[in-house]
C-alpha cells in the first residue's frame, strides 16, 4: 500500500515537472534561483575570510574593475563581487522569513475567516483593509524606531504588512471550496470544523498558496532593499539595498562608478524576476484554467 | 424530398491540428478520436426525429455538426443535405444564412446560453437583425413581443434580464430565439434536461404545438428515451458514434430489437407496471472509449445476449423484418444504407436471418 | 439520558418547520412548513416534489445539517441533540449520498481516502483497509484493491456514485439519505445504482430516504412515497397506492405529465409559488385543476379550499391526503382522512 502511494506521488511529481518544463520562462527563473541559492549557501567558501571586513579590507576604496576585483571595490575597499555574494544571503533570508510569516498568518486567518464566516470574517476583512492601505514603509520606520534597526525589524515589518493579501486570497478560495458538495459529504460523515479545514480546504488552497509564496518572496526582497536603501536596514549586514545606499552616499552616480551601483541593482532585479517567473509557472501548472488560456 | 438528409457522416476529433492535412483524411492517425462513425438518416418536412443515447455516444457532436458549429479540431466527412444543398461544401456566407434562418438550435443549458448582461428582448431580436438588416427597430420589437407571446411569456418580459427568469422561462426564451427567423428545422439538444417534470411537460407541450402549427421539422436529442418516445414520430438510438436502432417511436421504445435499445428502454420505468417494480436490470459496464473501440460490434462487451462471432462482425442497420442476407459486400460497412421505410432497422446480428454468420465469412474472405 | 425506544421509527420528523431569511425582499421563506415523516428500519421512503418544494431542506434537517426552526428530529425515538458529540454519534447511523458524484468527491483524494474518511473521522483506525475494501465491494466495485488509488476523475459517473455510496456504507449506518442519487447519471447506469440500494436493503437491512423529483424512481424502489408541495407533505402512503390511484390533484397532475402516462396530461401552468408567500387556505388552491374545473364547487368544498388549511399530515405508514376535495369525495379503497389531519385545524 505504502509503496503504491509513493509510486503514485512520484508519478504526480513527474507529471508536474513535465508540465512545468514546457514553460521556458519558468525554467529560466528556476535556474537563476538555483544559482542564487547556491551562491548564498557557499558564500563563506567562495569569498576570503576578510571579505566583509572594514578594518582589514582586501583592496583600497573605490577601485575600478581589475583582474583582482572584477567589479571593483566599495568605499571601504571590499570586493564588490564578494559584497554581492554575501548580499544574496541577506536577501534570501529576509525573503524566506518575511514570506513565511505572511503565508502562515495569511493562510491561517484566511481559512478561519472563510470557514466560519459571520462577524469574525467581517472583522478580518476590515483588518485586512486597514493593513492594505497602510504602507509597509511607514510601519517599517515606526518599528525601526521601537525595535531598533535590524534584520528582524525588516522581516516583521514586511510580514505584518503583506499577510492580508494572502488572507484575502485564501479566504476567497476557501469560500469556493466550501461550496463544493464534498464538504457537505464530509460534514454528513461526522467531520468537524478541524477535519473539514485540514483535510479538504487546506489541500485545495495549497496550490494557490504555493504560487503566492514564490511571488511574495520576490516582493519581500524588493521591500528589504528599499528599507536598506532608506537606511532602515541593519548597518552591519551587507545587503544589496544597503550597498546601493552606500554607493549613492559616495556619489557613485555622478562619479560614473557603475560597478558600485549597477551590480547590486541587477542582482535584485534578477532574483525578483526569477521568483516571479517561477511563481507564474507554478500557478500555470496548478491552475488548469490558466493553462487552457495559455494553450 | 427530405428536408434533411445525412449520409455516412463521420466526425473525427484530431489530436493535433497539424495532423489534419487534407491528404491524410480517411486514414485515422494516432490520437484521433472518432466521435461520429458513419451516421445516415433522413428527416422529412414536418417530421419529428428523436436521437437518444448516453453521454459520450456522439449525439451532441452530431447536433453541432449539422450546423457546422464544431471546433477546428473536428474533421467531417460524408454529406449533410439541407433542402438539397450540401452543408459541408457550402460557402461561409450561405452557411450563415442557413444557420438560424433555415435551421436553428435550442441548446441544453439555457442558463449558460443566454447573455447575462443583455435584455432577453435584444437577444431574441439579434438573429432577426443579423439576417434581415433592413428591418427597423420598431418592427423587431413587435416581432420579439409576438415571439414571446408565442412561447407563453408576456411581451413586456422582453425588458427582463435572464437572471430575473426561472429555468423554465429561460428555456422558453431559448425557444423564442430559435423561432425568430422562421426556421424549417429546429435542433433541440436536451431541451428539458435539468427541468422539473411539470416544467418539462410545459416545454414539451410548447415545442410540440409550435412544431405542429408551423410545420417545422424537429430533431430532438436527449438521453431520456421516454421523453423522445412521447414527443417524436421516429426514434434513433446512438451508441459509440453510430445509430444502432432506428424506427417508429412506439416500436423502438416499446419493442426494441437491439440489446442496447432494449436496455435503454428498460431504464425508464412505467409507473403501474409491476415488471419495473423492485426489479431493475442495469446495463453493466461503461460506454467504450471512442479512441479505443472494441473490435466487431462495439456493444458486444456489455451485451447480455452476445454470440460467439459478435467480436468479429460490425453489422450495419438492417430491417428487423428483413429476410435476405446482405448480398453486396458494402452494406455491412455502414455505406449504402437502405432508404428508411416505415420499418425498424437495427444494427445487431440477431436481426439477420442467419445471425450474421455469412458476414463472418465475408469478413475473413 | 433516554434509551432508544424499541420499534420506534429509525428516523422521524415531528412537526418540523425550517425558515430562512428570504434572499430578496423582506419576510421569511418557510422552506419546510410543518412536516411529519417516519422512516422505519429497512424501509425505503421516497420524498417526491418539484425543485423549491423544500424536499432537500427537509432531508438536510433529518441529517442534522440544518436545525429546525421549530419541531424536532427523532433518532430511534430520541430527540436529536445538536451538540457536536451527539451529532457525531448520530452520523454513524445516518449517512448521506448526494446527487452529483463528481462534486461530492474531493478531486485531490484517492478512492481509498474518500471511503476511509468516515472511519478516520470516527477514529476507527484498526482494520481500516479491510473495511474500506469491504465497503467498496458491497458497493459493487470489485476487486476493491484495483480502485484504491484511483482519483475521481479517472472513474466513470456510475463508479463515482458507487464510491460515494461505499463511503457512506463504511460506517455501517442504518439509514441512508440519498438526494437525487441517479439524477446526474446515464440511463443505463441508473438501474445499476438503484438495484444496489435495493440489494443493500435486503442484505444489510438499510433504510433509505430517497429525495427525488422522479416519480419513476419511487416506483422502481420505494415502499412508501411522500409527495411534497411548498413545504408540506400533501399526500403519503404505499407506492402501489399513491402512484396508481393518487387522490391529491397535485399528485395526479405530476403523474399525468410523465411521458408514458395514459390519458391527457394535466399540465399545471406557472412555476411552483414562492415559499415567502404561501397562499392562504389550501396552499395548492391557486394552481389546483380540481378547483379550476368547478369540481370542488360541485362537491361544496371550494370555500374551504380557499379559506381552510387542510392541515399537517401525521407520520406513520397510513394513506393520507391533504385535500378537502379528496376527503369529501372519498374513494372506496382507503381512508383518505388522516387522523392527525382531522385533529389539526
Amino acid at each position: 500500500m505504502n509503496g503504491l502511494v509513493w509510486a503514485r506521488r512520484r508519478r504526480t511529481a513527474a507529471r508536474f515537472w513535465t508540465s512545468y518544463r514546457q514553460n521556458r520562462a519558468g525554467l529560466f527563473g528556476l535556474v537563476v534561483l538555483a544559482l542564487f541559492v547556491l551562491t548564498a549557501l557557499l558564500a563563506p567558501v567562495l569569498t576570503p575570510d576578510n571579505a566583509l571586513s572594514v578594518t582589514r579590507p582586501p583592496g583600497s576604496p573605490l577601485e575600478g574593475p581589475s583582474a583582482e576585483f572584477p567589479l571593483g571595490t566599495d568605499r571601504s575597499g571590499r570586493s564588490m563581487i564578494d559584497m554581492i555574494i554575501w548580499g544574496s544571503r541577506v536577501s534570501l533570508t529576509v525573503g524566506f522569513w518575511a514570506t513565511f510569516i505572511s503565508i502562515a498568518f495569511g493562510t491561517l486567518f484566511g481559512i478561519l475567516a472563510g470557514h466560519f464566516g459571520g462577524w469574525g470574517s467581517s472583522l478580518l476583512m476590515r483588518v485586512t483593509d486597514w493593513f492594505l492601505v497602510m504602507p509597509s514603509l511607514v510601519l517599517g520606520v515606526a518599528l525601526a524606531a521601537v525595535l531598533g534597526r535590524s534584520l528582524t525589524t525588516i522581516i516583521v515589518a514586511i510580514g505584518v504588512t503583506s499577510w492580508p493579501t494572502t488572507a484575502r486570497l485564501v479566504r476567497a478560495q476557501t469560500l469556493a471550496v466550501e461550496a463544493r458538495p464534498y464538504i457537505e459529504r464530509a460534514r454528513a460523515l461526522g467531520g468537524g470544523h478541524l477535519h473539514v479545514m485540514s483535510n479538504h480546504v487546506l489541500p485545495n488552497v495549497m496550490p494557490i498558496v504555493l504560487a503566492q509564496t514564490t511571488l511574495m518572496v520576490g516582493s519581500a526582497i524588493l521591500t528589504e532593499s528599499t528599507f536598506a536603501f532608506l537606511g532602515l536596514g541593519d548597518p552591519t549586514t551587507a545587503s544589496w539595498g544597503a550597498t546601493i545606499q552606500a554607493a549613492r552616499d559616495v556619489g557613485a552616480v555622478s562619479s560614473r562608478m557603475w560597478w558600485y551601483i549597477l551590480p547590486p541593482g541587477i542582482a535584485i532585479v534578477l532574483v525578483v524576476l526569477a521568483f516571479t517567473l517561477v511563481g507564474r509557472a507554478i500557478e500555470g501548472v496548478l491552475n488548469p484554467k490558466l493553462r487552457e488560456r495559455r494553450g | 424530398m427530405s428536408l434533411l438528409e445525412v449520409k455516412d457522416l463521420t466526425v473525427t476529433y484530431r489530436a493535433s491540428t497539424s495532423a489534419a492535412s487534407p491528404e491524410k483524411r480517411g486514414s485515422a492517425g494516432a490520437g484521433d478520436v472518432p466521435a461520429v462513425r458513419g451516421v445516415s438518416f433522413t428527416l422529412d418536412a414536418g417530421q419529428k426525429l428523436g436521437l437518444a443515447g448516453e453521454s459520450g455516444c456522439g449525439k451532441s457532436t452530431m447536433a453541432l455538426a449539422l450546423l457546422r458549429l464544431l471546433p477546428k479540431t473536428a474533421h467531417l466527412t460524408g454529406e449533410i443535405r439541407f433542402d438539397g444543398e450540401d452543408l459541408l461544401t457550402m460557402s461561409w456566407g450561405r452557411l450563415r444564412a442557413v444557420r438560424w434562418a433555415g435551421a436553428s438550435i435550442v441548446f441544453q443549458g439555457a442558463m449558460h446560453s443566454l447573455n447575462a448582461v443583455q435584455r432577453i428582448g435584444a437577444q431574441i431580436g439579434e438573429p432577426i437583425r443579423l439576417h434581415s438588416p433592413k428591418v427597423g427597430d420598431a418592427e423587431i420589437r413587435r416581432r420579439v413581443g409576438e415571439l414571446l407571446e408565442h412561447v407563453g411569456l408576456p411581451a413586456r418580459r422582453a425588458d427582463a434580464y435572464p437572471h430575473e427568469l426561472s429555468g423554465g422561462q429561460r428555456q422558453r426564451v431559448m425557444i423564442a430565439m430559435a423561432l425568430a427567423c422562421d426556421p424549417q428545422l429546429i435542433v433541440a439538444d436536451e431541451p428539458t434536461t435539468a427541468l422539473d417534470v411539470m416544467i418539462q411537460a410545459q416545454i414539451l407541450t410548447l415545442i410540440e404545438s409550435l412544431v405542429a402549427e408551423q410545420g417545422i421539422s424537429l430533431l430532438m436529442i436527449s438521453h431520456d428515451l421516454s421523453v423522445l418516445a412521447d414527443t417524436c414520430d421516429r426514434l434513433a438510438i446512438m451508441y459509440a458514434g453510430r445509430i444502432v436502432e432506428e424506427g417508429p417511436a412506439a416500436t423502438v421504445f416499446g419493442a426494441a430489437r437491439h440489446p442496447y435499445g432494449q436496455a435503454l428502454a428498460a431504464a425508464f420505468p412505467r409507473i403501474g407496471d409491476p415488471a419495473s417494480r423492485r426489479r431493475l436490470q442495469g446495463l453493466a459496464g461503461d460506454p467504450p472509449d471512442p479512441a479505443d473501440l472494441p473490435a466487431g460490434c462495439s456493444f458486444h462487451p456489455r451485451c447480455a445476449v452476445r454470440l460467439g462471432h459478435c467480436d468479429l462482425v460490425d453489422p450495419s442497420l438492417w430491417p428487423t423484418a428483413g429476410r435476405e442476407v446482405p448480398d453486396d459486400g458494402e452494406s455491412h460497412k455502414g455505406k449504402g444504407n437502405r432508404p428508411a421505410g416505415d420499418g425498424t432497422r437495427a444494427a445487431c446480428v440477431r436481426v439477420l436471418p442467419d445471425d450474421g454468420l455469412s458476414l463472418v465469412e465475408k469478413e475473413s474472405a | 439520558m433516554s434509551e432508544p425506544i424499541p420499534n420506534a421509527p429509525i428516523l422521524s420528523a415531528e412537526d418540523v418547520h425550517v425558515e430562512f431569511e428570504a434572499r430578496r425582499g423582506d419576510g421569511r421563506a418557510r422552506a419546510v412548513d410543518g412536516v411529519n415523516l417516519d422512516i422505519a428500519p429497512g424501509e425505503i421512503v421516497a420524498l417526491v416534489g418539484e425543485s423549491g418544494c423544500g424536499k432537500t431542506t427537509l432531508a438536510r434537517t433529518l441529517l442534522g445539517l440544518e436545525k429546525p426552526t421549530s419541531g424536532r428530529v427523532l433518532h430511534r425515538g430520541i430527540p436529536l441533540a445538536y451538540t457536536s458529540k451527539a451529532l457525531k454519534r448520530f452520523r454513524r447511523d445516518v449517512q448521506l449520498v448526494l446527487q452529483d458524484p463528481s462534486g461530492s468527491l474531493n478531486p485531490r483524494h484517492t478512492v481509498y481516502d474518500a471511503v476511509a474518511e468516515g472511519l478516520r473521522i470516527h477514529g476507527d483506525v484498526p482494520d481500516e483497509r479491510e473495511r474500506v475494501a469491504d465497503a467498496l465491494s458491497r458497493a459493487g466495485l470489485r476487486p476493491p484493491e484495483r480502485f484504491f488509488l484511483r482519483f475521481p476523475h479517472e472513474l466513470s459517473g456510475g463508479q463515482r456514485q458507487r464510491v460515494v455510496i461505499a463511503g457512506a456504507l463504511v460506517l455501517e449506518p442504518n439509514v441512508i439519505v440519498a438526494d437525487e442519487p441517479v439524477a446526474s447519471l446515464d440511463a443505463s447506469v441508473r438501474g445499476e445504482i438503484l438495484a444496489l440500494l435495493l440489494r443493500l436493503r435486503d442484505e444489510l437491512g438499510l433504510a433509505a430516504l430517497v429525495v427525488t423529483h422522479d416519480l419513476g424512481l419511487a416506483w422502481n424502489i420505494a415502499d412508501r412515497v411522500a409527495v411534497m408541495y411548498l413545504g408540506r407533505i400533501v399526500e403519503t402512503g404505499p407506492v402501489e397506492k399513491i402512484l396508481t390511484a393518487p387522490e391529491h390533484p397535485y399528485t395526479q397532475a405530476l403523474l399525468s405529465v410523465l411521458p408514458e402516462a395514459p390519458g391527457a396530461p394535466v399540465v399545471l401552468q406557472g412555476e411552483p409559488p414562492d415559499p415567502t408567500r404561501i397562499p392562504a387556505g389550501c396552499r395548492f388552491h391557486v394552481r389546483c385543476p380540481v378547483l379550476a374545473s368547478g369540481a370542488a364547487a360541485a362537491a361544496g368544498v371550494d370555500g374551504r379550499c380557499r379559506g381552510d388549511d387542510p392541515g399537517v399530515l401525521a407520520g406513520g405508514t397510513a394513506i393520507q391526503v391533504a385535500c378537502h376535495y379528496a376527503r369529501t369525495v372519498s374513494s372506496p379503497d382507503g381512508p383518505s382522512d388522516g387522523p392527525a389531519a382531522a385533529a389539526r385545524p
